[in-house]
């Protein structure tokens, strides 16, 4: 995994240096957009429902126990903006959409597409890489706000329905705004831009290093993912230290 | 033959192109994979506006030589010169309308078959959408599939994947084609088209071409000259009268082996 990291920030850089052609590749920018967002809009919720719900959940009764019940809110409410959504959500897009676009790539580079497109001087990078890179560095910050609200949404819901907590839906809130700031929640979601931009790299990297045939694919499909995550977990264990106050 | 239509001529960057076929010289090229050695020393030279054809028995390394030509292996040893310049001088390649059709067809399978055949014009931006219609569906009559336009790759058989690749290759009104077992997939019929095409390309738009393959017919009949090449090296390069008079065993083996004897052996045995 580690060799290549070279060649990936080659990679980063030569699709940075590309982005003023990204107005001449705003369709299959688009294209990829929409494909990240619908495919994964509704999962996101549902999981960060679920995860807001889990760590209130855990942390509640905690609180309420030690007469603590005023912070609730707050408390699940700063780790599911600063940590739980963007983490959890980009391992979920790592696993979609990252999943996919080292397979395209990598089943275009075993089937000589990309070869082809050689031979015509179009780049892989300007036509492959820039837009698929540019749509998940979009995508997954605008779903990672979706999972914030819907991560409060879901601890304050457990708040309420929850015996132990019993902390009503407005106590909730109004705890939240007070510990919660705008930046927590830009903290999270420029973490997560973050995280886009390697699952786009680490996926594009492996689909354009791919040999072999299917199983090559295969093989890609899956050092993708998991190179990303574990890349993640690095990156927002880096990241939280450098942005703490 | 006839002279480019007036809206032939690409618009931007290259009007200061002469439309004309280049040369290609190959020196002393070597290449191994993994240690194990496919091009052992190839040295020829193509003329501008020639059709050179290398024939060679499968595995002789000419693909790999192919794939060298246009940019998409690094030589071990050699050098390869297009229009006298080495072709690792990063102009090169974009200074030269080059063009490939692989083996294979190698088309975008997530395009259809007419963002496939325009896909050079759209994405270099050299026409407008209505003119790169026309081109496209001009393209596709030559290889006869103009109604597969909107289809896409998956629904087209092999050898009608070869002749979209084919198509593809001619809206680049390359100055250098390479084609890669351009009929190994067709029926005779398809087969002839494809020649004239090679023949009628050159004649038209001086196109320097080169055409990997096995097919003799073809071979014979387009060829200005051909190379054999054999594991890695030339045996025999000339105009086809000269290569056919050549006296190498492994030639002549090559270029005369046939089925006749099956024919002659089931007539005998009556198998059928
Ligand atoms: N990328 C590669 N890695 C390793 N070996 C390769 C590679 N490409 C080609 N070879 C080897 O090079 C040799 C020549 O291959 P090549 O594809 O050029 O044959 P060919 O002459 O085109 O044959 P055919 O007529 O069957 O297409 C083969 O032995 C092949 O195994
Ligand atoms: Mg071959």
């Amino acid at each position: 995994m580690f060799q290549n990291i070279g060649e990936m920030v080659v990679l980063f850089w030569r699709t940075v240096l590309a982005l003023p052609l990204l107005w001449r590749h705003r369709q299959k920018t688009f294209d990829q957009f929409f494909e990240i967002g619908n495919a994964s809009l509704l999962m996101v919720c549902i999981l960060s429902f679920f995860v807001g719900g889990v760590i209130t959940l855990e942390t509640g009764p905690l609180l309420v126990d030690h007469g603590l019940s005023s912070y609730v809110g707050g408390v699940s409410g700063y780790a599911i903006c600063r940590d739980l959504a963007p983490v959890i959500m980009s391992m979920l897009i790592a696993g979609r959409a990252g999943s996919a676009m080292a397979a395209e790539i990598g089943s275009m580079r075993v089937y000589q597409e990309i070869d082809a497109l050689r031979t015509m001087n179009i780049s892989p990078v300007h036509y492959l890489v820039l837009p698929r890179l540019t749509a998940i560095a979009v995508a997954l910050p605008i779903l990672v706000i979706f999972a914030i609200l819907v991560g409060w949404l879901g601890g304050a819901v457990v708040c309420v329905i929850n015996p132990r907590i019993s902390v009503s839906f407005a106590a909730f809130l109004a705890n939240l705004r007070d510990l919660v700031d705008v930046k927590d929640v830009g903290n999270g979601v420029f973490k997560s831009f973050v995280f886009a931009i390697l699952i786009g790299v680490v996926s594009c990297h492996q689909g354009l290093i791919t040999i072999g045939g299917p199983r090559g694919i295969g093989r890609s499909v899956t050092k993708a993912v998991v190179n990303s995550i574990v890349l993640i977990v690095i990156f927002d264990y880096l990241l939280t230290r450098i942005l703490q106050k | 033959m006839n002279s480019p239509a007036p809206n032939d001529q690409p618009k931007s960057e290259d009007t200061s192109l002469t439309r004309k076929g280049v040369a290609v010289q190959v020196r002393g090229l070597r290449k191994s994979f993994n240690g194990h050695e496919v091009l052992k020393g190839l040295d020829f030279e193509v003329k501008p506006g020639e059709v050179f054809v290398i024939m060679g028995p499968s595995g002789s390394g000419k693909t790999v030589l192919l794939k060298h030509l246009i940019g998409l292996e690094e030589p071990d040893e050699g050098e390869i010169l297009i229009g006298g310049e080495s072709i690792q001088s990063p102009e090169v390649m974009s200074k030269y309308r080059m063009a490939m059709v692989f083996q294979s067809g190698a088309l975008l399978n997530s395009l259809t078959v007419g963002e496939n055949v325009g896909l050079y014009l759209s994405e270099h931006r050299l026409k407008t959408p209505e003119e790169i219609e026309r081109i496209v569906a001009e393209k596709l009559e030559v290889v006869g599939l103009k109604d597969t336009v909107n289809q896409m790759p998956s629904e087209l058989s092999g050898g009608m994947k070869k002749r979209v690749a084919i198509a593809r290759a001619l809206v680049i009104e390359p100055q250098l084609i390479m084609y890669d077992e351009p009929t190994s997939e067709l029926d005779p019929l398809s087969a002839v088209v494809i020649g004239d095409e090679i023949v009628h390309l050159k004649k038209r738009i001086g196109v320097t071409s080169l055409v990997v393959s096995h097919d003799r017919d073809l071979a014979f009949g387009v060829a200005d000259r051909i190379a054999v090449i054999h594991e890695g090296k030339i045996l025999a390069i000339g105009t086809p009268d000269e290569v056919i008079k050549r006296e190498e065993p492994m030639v002549q083996k090559f270029l005369n082996a046939d089925l006749r004897h099956l024919e002659e052996g089931n007539k005998r045995g009556g198998r059928r």
